[in-house]
Order: structure tokens, then C-alpha cells, then sequence
């Protein structure tokens, strides 16, 4: 059986981070595997602008921003690629069993493991879309790649619910292409998308975002949707008697969420994070089972890719080091979300293994201005102000070392101030 | 008084701009650029596709080598609609040169080997 030092497991932007920080910290027997015919995810059907603003201080397209890090692979032809390579398992002892129509099935073996598969989309199912169940309601990504990808455009008259970034991109790309965006319905009172995208898919288009509106009713009778009907909701999510719209539309788009998608670490037993639907991880991105790392989409969901990068960059970091000195796993302290936090990573940090400890993490409701309080035990030990907060904007926050004062268990809150 | 929300990062500052032009609320100093862009001839980078023939993806990512007056955006497209480009095309590669003599290319953002 043929054993690599680090198998990555989906070669996208993390994936892709992953290999090459793992490879630039020493290791040399890498491989990544892929379903799809080409690397680079999700960003290959991301064909707008904006990304790598943080990290290439430009602003590329997606296209772009994955041939960057696809260019530095091929500087590091050591790092062995299978694309069009599908993983169907793999075991505690790191085994992984694929299947490739070049292959067959195999089974390789490696001493460390990273995982980055990504996230799919929420679908009709997911949310119980009331109505009928026609043709022509697809998700936001899936209309995306037939558009950028195949060059299909999935409608004319087009309706999108959620406010997602991918619904307010494709918002923006199927009006640029000839359809006539008719709204975007958001159930929450705000958007969860970023502010520049509501101006620049939406408000450069006048195409109307419905605030606290959802989808009540999908009509289509004829097995296409011809119509739907939406409604205002109250602060219970009741529908508002009397505040229906109907659009007659030829499409409806979702844009109601993402969620990682983990189909080899669950089997596996890997602790998961009810929350981010992501495994747990400590400080190195290490999950409940040594050796085995996760990054990117599949361990929470990102809004910008630079993060991503990051991430990747880090677990490979941390694989490298496993694998070549192992990493120290002495001593724990636990990381939870208290008030208005919905989520914390890492959830445990190991100090020895680290200088500074940094904590990502989602509000759970809008704030115009607060301050963010870090306490371990009962004892407040870092707060910080910070105007702007919002549910579709990861944070972070970081804490030196020094200001810990025992083992216990350290915790966030957001409050207003 | 205009208020803006700055389109330049992902952080999505909150803009003031006062009647003498100056800018309040900017984090750094493309925020003051795009808001006194903004409300004199506003500009946006545009993306889209374009067919390919001979290649082993039939569609290629392109953007504009920089952005365009915002008044311009739907003439463009009507330009990238009809343009077809044979590949192997090159990322970075000018598709449509000097686009309705704009001054602005539209460049592919991506390679596409031959079939």
C-alpha cells in the first residue's frame, strides 16, 4: 500500500493552502486528491471580482485567485495531484479508500490527513419551501456554475430568496446576462450578505430587497413555477396577514445558507460542532482524532476566501508538524461562546503549541456598536470595543498569552455598549 | 451630505461626505477615493463569460482590466455577447481590446487548454 506523509482531501483554496504550507514546513510526500476535473473549488465558478484583497492586497476573480495558488503547486512538482478522483472513506488508522476512472478503487495510506471538502448549499428541502414543487427552483451556486461554467442561463424572470452573497452575486450576473431580477426576499430584518454586495449587485440594479419577507407559496402547476407568493413575517416569523406580493417568475433562486460538507469525518466518529455542523478542533486545526486536520468550508463556513487561504495554511502548517515532531497535546483549555456568540474556533487551545490565541467567531445578531468581552472562569481578562458587528461577518479577536491567569475554560460574550 | 457604504473591501465602511468633500468614516485611504468617485462618475469593475470555441471548457472567465463608468455597463455587455474567442487562451490574455474605445480591456481570468 502506498503511504504519503500527507493526503489533503479536496484541492480548494484550502486544500490548496493546506498542501503548500505543509510542503514549505518540510514535508515532501504530499498528495491531494479531487473530484472535480480541475483544481481550485468552488473559486473557478466564482468568476467575480473581489477576492484577495486581504492577502494579494488586489482584487481578482475567483479564476484568478485559485491560478495563483494552482501556479505555486507547479513551482513544487514534489506535491503529487490526482484530480477527477473521488475519496469514498477513510479510517482511524488513515486509510483511504478512492476511486478514479483512471485508478479504479485503491487504497492509499497516509501519517496525517487533511480534510477540506468544502460546503453545499441549503436546498427547497432543507427549509420546507411551502408550495409546489416545480422545476426551476435551484440553489444560487448551482445556478452559478451553469452560467459561468456551461454558459446556460437557468431563466429570465427571476426570483431570489435569501440574501446570501452567492443569491446577491447571481442577482448581479443574471441581470448583467439578460434576466430581469424581479427581488430578493430576506426572512431575517437584515441581510446576510456583505454591505458592498447589497450596493453593488442590488442597489446598482434597483432590484428590491424585501427585508423580514419570505416565500410563502411556490405555484406551479405545470411542472415549471410560474408564480410565487411572498409575505411579510413578524418578529416570530409569522406570517403578516395581508402583506403578500406575487411575482410570476420563471426561476427561483435559494441563497439561504451553506453547510459544511463532512461525509468522511462523521462516519469516522470525529467530534462535531452542532453549531457550525464542522468538526471541533483545537489550536492547530487538529480534529477529535489525531493526525486527522480540518480547514476551510468543511470545517466552518467562510465569507471571504483569504481566511480560507489562511486556514489552509495553518493546518498544513500543523500536519507538517505532526508529522515531522508531532505536535504537544499535554494540556487543554476550553474556548465557549457565551452571550450573542454563536460560535467560537478554535474550541480548545493547547497554550504550549501557540504565542497568541486567536479566536474566530459570528455574533448572533446585528451591533451597531459593542464591546466584546473575554473572561476565563469569572474573571474578565480582555475587552475590546468594536462598531459594526454583523451575523454574516466573521470576527476575531486576539488574546496574548500573558493575559491568562489559570486552566479554566475561557468564553466570549458580545454585548452592547 | 452623501452617505455611502465603500464597495472597495469586504469591510464595507460607512461613508459621510459633506458638502466641502470631505470624507469621514473611511478606514483607509481608497475609502476617500471611491466615495469622491462615487458621487462624481461612479466606476464598477465588470465579469463575465465568454464563448470559446475549440477549447476544453466552452466558456472563459474575463473581467475588465479596470473599472468602467457604471452608465457604460450594459453596452459592454452587449459587446462580450457577441465576441468568440478560439482557444488555447492564456490567463491574462486580451479578449476584446480598447472595449467601445473606453480605454479598457476585457482580459481572460483564466487558462483553457485546446480540446
Amino acid at each position: 500500500m502506498k503511504e504519503y506523509e500527507l493526503v489533503v482531501i479536496g484541492g480548494g483554496s484550502a486544500g490548496l493552502a493546506a498542501a503548500l504550507s505543509a510542503y514549505d514546513n518540510g514535508l515532501r510526500s504530499i498528495l491531494i486528491i479531487e473530484k472535480e476535473d480541475y483544481l481550485g473549488g468552488i473559486l473557478l465558478q466564482c468568476i467575480h471580482n473581489g477576492f484577495g484583497l486581504q492577502t494579494f492586497k488586489k482584487e481578482l476573480t475567483g479564476p484568478q485567485y485559485a491560478s495563483l495558488f494552482i501556479d505555486k503547486l507547479k513551482e513544487r512538482p514534489e506535491i503529487e495531484v490526482k484530480t477527477s478522483t473521488f475519496v469514498m472513506s477513510i479510517s482511524l488508522n488513515k486509510e483511504i479508500c478512492y476511486s478514479s476512472s483512471v485508478e479504479g478503487y485503491n487504497v492509499i495510506k497516509a501519517k496525517a490527513i487533511v480534510t477540506s471538502t468544502g460546503c453545499g448549499e441549503r436546498s427547497a428541502g432543507a427549509i420546507s419551501l411551502p408550495g409546489d414543487r416545480p422545476s426551476g427552483v435551484l440553489t444560487a451556486g448551482l445556478a452559478q456554475k451553469y452560467l459561468n461554467i456551461d454558459g446556460y442561463l437557468v431563466g429570465k424572470k427571476v426570483f431570489i430568496l435569501g440574501s446570501g452573497d452567492i443569491g446577491l452575486i447571481m442577482a448581479r450576473r443574471m441581470t448583467l446576462e439578460g434576466a430581469k431580477v424581479l427581488g430578493v426576499a430576506e426572512l431575517m430584518p437584515y441581510s446576510n450578505g456583505l454591505n458592498r454586495n447589497i450596493v453593488q449587485c442590488l442597489n446598482d440594479y434597483d432590484i428590491p430587497l424585501y427585508l423580514s419577507h419570505t416565500v410563502k407559496q411556490v405555484v406551479g402547476k405545470k411542472g415549471h413555477v410560474e408564480k410565487i407568493i411572498i409575505a411579510q413575517v413578524d418578529s416570530s416569523m409569522k406570517y403578516i396577514e395581508g402583506s403578500e406580493k406575487e411575482f410570476e417568475c420563471d426561476t427561483l433562486l435559494l441563497s439561504v445558507g451553506l453547510l459544511p460538507n463532512n461525509p468522511l469525518l462523521v462516519p469516522l466518529g470525529v467530534k462535531m460542532n452542532p453549531k457550525t455542523r464542522g468538526p471541533l478542533v483545537d489550536e492547530s486545526l487538529q480534529t477529535s482524532i489525531d493526525g486527522i486536520f480540518a480547514c476551510g468550508n468543511s470545517l466552518h463556513v467562510h465569507d471571504l476566501v483569504d481566511f480560507v487561504s489562511l486556514e489552509g495554511y495553518k493546518a498544513g502548517r500543523n500536519a507538517a508538524k505532526y508529522v515531522l515532531s508531532g505536535l504537544d497535546a499535554s494540556s487543554y483549555i476550553n474556548i465557549e461562546n457565551k452571550t450573542c456568540v454563536n460560535y467560537v474556533l478554535p474550541n480548545k487551545v493547547n497554550v504550549n503549541n501557540i504565542e497568541d490565541i486567536t479566536i474566530s467567531f459570528r455574533v448572533s445578531r446585528p451591533f451597531k456598536t459593542s464591546q466584546i468581552n473575554v473572561y476565563q472562569g469569572e474573571t474578565l481578562i480582555k475587552k475590546i470595543r468594536k462598531p459594526y458587528m454583523l451575523p454574516a461577518e466573521m470576527e476575531t479577536i486576539t488574546i496574548s498569552k500573558d493575559l491568562l491567569i489559570n486552566k479554566e475554560n475561557i468564553s466570549l460574550e458580545v454585548v452592547d455598549a | 451630505m452623501h452617505s455611502l457604504i465603500c464597495i472597495v473591501c469586504p469591510r464595507g465602511c460607512h461613508l459621510e461626505v459633506d458638502d466641502n468633500n470631505n470624507v469621514t468614516g473611511n478606514f483607509c485611504p481608497r475609502g476617500k477615493v471611491y466615495a469622491l468617485n462615487e458621487i462624481t462618475h461612479p466606476t464598477r469593475t465588470i465579469t463575465s463569460t465568454i464563448s470559446v470555441e475549440g477549447g476544453k471548457i466552452n466558456r472563459v472567465p474575463c473581467v475588465t482590466s479596470s473599472p468602467i463608468p457604471k452608465e457604460n455597463i450594459f453596452d459592454v455587455m452587449d459587446v462580450i455577447h457577441k465576441t468568440k474567442v478560439t482557444a488555447p487562451i492564456t490567463n491574462g490574455q486580451v479578449l476584446i481590446s480598447n472595449i467601445l474605445n473606453l480605454g479598457v480591456d476585457i482580459i481572460a481570468s483564466r487558462s483553457i487548454e485546446r480540446k
